[in-house]
């Protein structure tokens, strides 16, 4: 992106309307957490959370933590891991499901059963099937991608124009073709919709799991966002806590951005529409 | 069996398919459903598409026509009766029977020129020769410049001409057209007209082109077949003898053709009117419209 590029973005009517929200949501909280200090009144709510002023010093003096970048770095960790998992084993089992009777009828039936159980709910029993602490959170992790990626491969792939199919077969396409330049293509944007939802349930798995599997140590095992969160809580530090949700709205966020920004890549003909 | 045709001049790429087919269709039904609510659409129905001859099949909309395509695409099986192909049963889809759908199935994740690619592609036969044809055929279909776009990007002209060319290029033995024009303007239309009757005019191989519209079966067909209604069968088959290229004009100035759209009217709103009195609902927007345009 060049500079004048990235200066237009910044100063876009659409980039500009995003802050001004922001600025108001802040200015709110601001007043809000100091008005029994100002009016003598404590607001319900929003009286009990620390100012944004407060919670951006203890940010401020956090920045220069290696624990609190190491706990960035841990969820992330996770989070990629768990969600490369779900892609690489999800993708091509919700695109077999779709082309393959036989398979579908073996596997959807349990695929439906285990589908409704809470990622979460895995945690205990992922603790005992895993040997480490670290692979049962990335596990717990993966199931939260893996459902959303599967489904949502699966009705796109379902759900292709029939004459796209048919078009090919009557210019002779094998199956293998048919499959690799029309259903796989035709199911791309699923795909791509699919990952992002599924990249976002991560993010709430991860920080779940981390909350109640607890630091493990300096190990490398435990720790993360979720974890950070979870100990500012017991040690009393809200600000901290305000701290750590932000950071996974970010890391959230930018992570959403990343994938659009890739799936745009990968489906150039959706922008002509 | 087949006539060749005496060509003065070869084509600078050679569009023609090796061999000329003919399709006979004999006896053929086709039942949906099972017990109380089986639909019979095709009954005893019996025609030929004779080979190097573009063949239109004009009958009431929603009397089964498209059904038909299904059956001599392979895509589906007739319940009873036999469709053949130089006397061969029809077993399933095959590239030497290419359909064009009623809506554009151009793959929107290719450009112009990648679907146009797609047969060839698929069959590994992108070679020299092909892409000599993909560019033959964008020129002769007026798509030079929209090479490189996306479907979404053209016309719905457009679209029907892009998607004619893709079927082109697999210089398919049969070419079978849904109803391709439908739901485009009339001005598009006629220009789809001139730009398909010059390409089967350049290679003459055998179509078989259905639609509704009495005017473009007139100005496209050899042999024009007219349907009942539901169940379809071929009622009565003209043979049009207006010399190519035809022009536009032709449709209204001609006698010949304005015989000819007679006789077809007739023939087409007696069948309206049959299934007019059984209640049908497109009977009736049929006979609407054709009493519209008889003013």
């Amino acid at each position: 992106m060049s500079k004048t590029n990235l200066k237009d973005k910044i100063f876009s009517r659409s980039f500009l309307r995003g802050i001004i929200t922001i600025v108001i949501f802040l200015l709110i909280w601001e007043v809000g957490a100091r008005f029994e200090g100002w009016f003598g009144y404590r607001l319900p709510w929003v009286g009990l959370i620390p100012p944004p002023t407060a919670v951006f010093v203890t940010w401020g003096g956090l920045i220069g933590d290696p624990g609190y970048w190491q706990s960035w770095y841990l969820s992330f960790g996770r989070v990629l891991g768990g969600f490369i998992a779900a892609m690489i084993i999800g993708i091509p089992f919700g695109l077999f499901m779709a082309v393959n009777r036989t398979f579908h009828n073996l596997s959807f039936p349990t695929f439906e059963i285990l589908r409704p159980i809470p990622p979460l709910a895995w945690v205990p029993a992922s603790i005992i099937f895993w040997p480490t602490q670290e692979l049962s959170i990335a596990f717990v992790t993966f199931l939260g991608a893996f459902y959303t990626i599967v489904i949502n491969v699966l009705g796109g792939a379902k759900s292709i124009n029939k004459q796209y199919l048919q078009a090919a077969q009557s210019m002779g396409a094998s199956q293998w073709d048919v499959f690799r330049r029309v259903v796989f293509p035709a199911t791309l944007p699923s795909i791509v919709v699919g990952s992002a939802v599924g990249m976002g349930i991560t993010w709430e798995v991860v920080v779940a799991a981390e909350m109640i599997s607890g630091g493990g140590g300096s190990g490398g095992a435990g720790g993360g966002l979720g974890f950070f969160i979870w100990n500012s809580y017991v040690g009393g530090s809200y600000e901290q806590i305000i701290v750590g949700m932000i950071s996974i709205g970010i890391a959230g966020y930018f992570s959403s951005e990343m994938l659009r920004n890739l799936g745009g890549l990968l489906t150039p003909w959706l922008k002509t529409r | 069996m087949n006539t060749m045709n005496q060509e003065a001049a070869k084509p600078k790429v050679e569009l023609r398919s090796q061999n000329s087919s003919e399709i006979v269709v004999k006896n053929v039904s086709k039942v949906y459903g099972g017990g109380p609510f089986a639909k019979e659409v095709i009954k005893d129905c019996s025609f030929t598409i004779e080979s190097n001859k573009l063949t239109v099949m004009i009958g009431p909309s929603g009397c089964g026509k498209s059904t038909l395509i299904q059956l001599i695409a392979g895509f589906e099986t007739p319940t009873s009766g036999e469709i053949t192909m130089n006397g061969s049963p029809i077993t399933g889809p095959g590239k030497d029977r290419l359909v064009l759908f009623q809506e554009s199935a151009l793959f929107p994740w290719m450009t112009t020129y990648d679907n146009i690619m797609y047969g060839p592609r698929a069959r590994g036969e992108a070679g020299k020769e092909a892409t000599e044809q993909a560019d033959f055929l964008l020129a002769k279909v007026g798509l030079e410049a929209f090479r490189d776009k996306y479907p979404p990007q053209l016309s719905g002209g457009m679209q029907r001409r892009a998607e004619l060319a893709r079927a082109m290029i697999n210089k398919p033995e049969i070419m079978i057209l849904d109803e391709p024009f439908r739901g485009l303007d009339n001005m598009s239309k006629e220009l789809m007209w001139k730009y398909y009757a010059s390409l089967y005019e350049e290679d003459r191989n055998t179509n078989f082109f259905i639609t509704t519209d009495i005017d473009e079966a007139i100005f496209l067909a050899d042999r024009l077949i007219i349907m009942t209604n539901l169940p379809t069968q071929a009622r009565h088959v003209i043979e049009i003898d207006i010399p190519r290229p035809r022009l536009i004009g032709d449709i209204s100035a001609n006698q010949r053709a304005n015989d000819i759209k007679k006789e077809v009217m007739t023939l087409l709103h007696e069948e309206a009117m049959k299934s007019f009195s059984g209640g049908s609902k497109a009977a009736a927007d049929f006979l609407d419209a054709y009493s519209k345009r008889a003013e």
